[in-house]
């Protein structure tokens, strides 16, 4: 599997924090869009990697203050790839669940958001992590045509 | 984000304008909820809104759940149709009163 001619879109590292997610989107959406992505589907992945990096905020750094987000998208000939790293202690991606939609309630429709965007979504350790219990690593895929 | 709050015929209009993400969703809760305690029917202006995540949509459905409690009625008018995308993913459309101008809010009760 090798990236297509365009390869690595992104590579941004910025802190865990809420002001930051502005310019995440921003620049996740200038990629996207940039692959050929239409309208809704461009809304639709940025929506997604909000939410992913809030989790990362919210759930990994338990919303302290110092923590960092690695994005990487990588542009194959008929996907992208958007990697997620952070640096927390390893979670259980078994606590990571959408919730029944029909349980109408305010919380717990990121996960729920990412998983119908993406066609395939994997939590690991960065492989720069071997050795140690920090860091996540999210990996996740969306088709495109 | 930036918000407005008018009372227009016996009805509280909270308008919403920007991305009301998750820097910015504890303030639209506080003023969401503040006019839910007000015990008076609420309608959200959402035409301005063009971007919401789950935060947003969170602070939603509590002041809505809220507003249930009270005896109140909520409802959004004339969603973005960026923001009626999130609604729609998270299948709120369907539970959401939703008018689809400010006039329908106003005219029809919820």
């Amino acid at each position: 599997m090798t990236p297509a001619e365009d390869g690595r879109m992104l590579e941004l590292r910025v802190p865990a924090r809420p002001a930051e997610l502005k310019t995440i989107r921003d620049a996740v959406r200038s990629c996207v869009e940039a692959c050929g992505c239409d309208e809704k589907s461009t809304a639709d992945i940025v929506l997604a990697i909000d939410e992913a990096c809030q989790n990362i905020i919210r759930h990994a750094y338990h919303g302290q203050p110092g923590g960092q987000i690695v994005i990487e998208i990588d542009h194959f000939d008929d996907k992208l790839v958007f990697s997620l790293t952070d640096f927390a202690p390893t979670i259980d991606p078994e606590t990571v669940k959408p919730r029944d939609l029909d349980d109408i309630r305010p919380g717990g429709l990121g996960t729920h958001f990412i998983r119908h965007v993406m066609d395939e979504t994997t939590f690991t350790k960065p492989p720069s992590s071997e050795g140690n219990e920090e860091g996540n690593l999210l990996r996740m895929v969306r088709r495109i045509d | 984000m930036e918000h407005a709050v008018r009372e227009e015929q016996g009805k509280l209009v909270v308008s919403f304008q920007g991305e009301v993400d998750l820097e910015h969703s504890p303030k639209a809760r506080e003023v969401l909820l503040g006019a839910v305690k007000k015990k008076q029917d609420v309608l959200v202006d959402l035409s301005e809104v063009s971007y919401i995540d789950s935060s947003g949509v969170a602070s939603l459905v509590e002041a809505f759940q809220s507003s249930k409690k009270a005896g109140s009625s909520f409802g959004l008018v004339s969603v973005n149709p960026a923001a009626l995308r999130v609604l729609e993913l998270a299948r709120l459309d369907r539970v959401f009163t939703i008018h689809s101008t400010l006039a329908e809010g106003l005219g029809g009760g919820s």
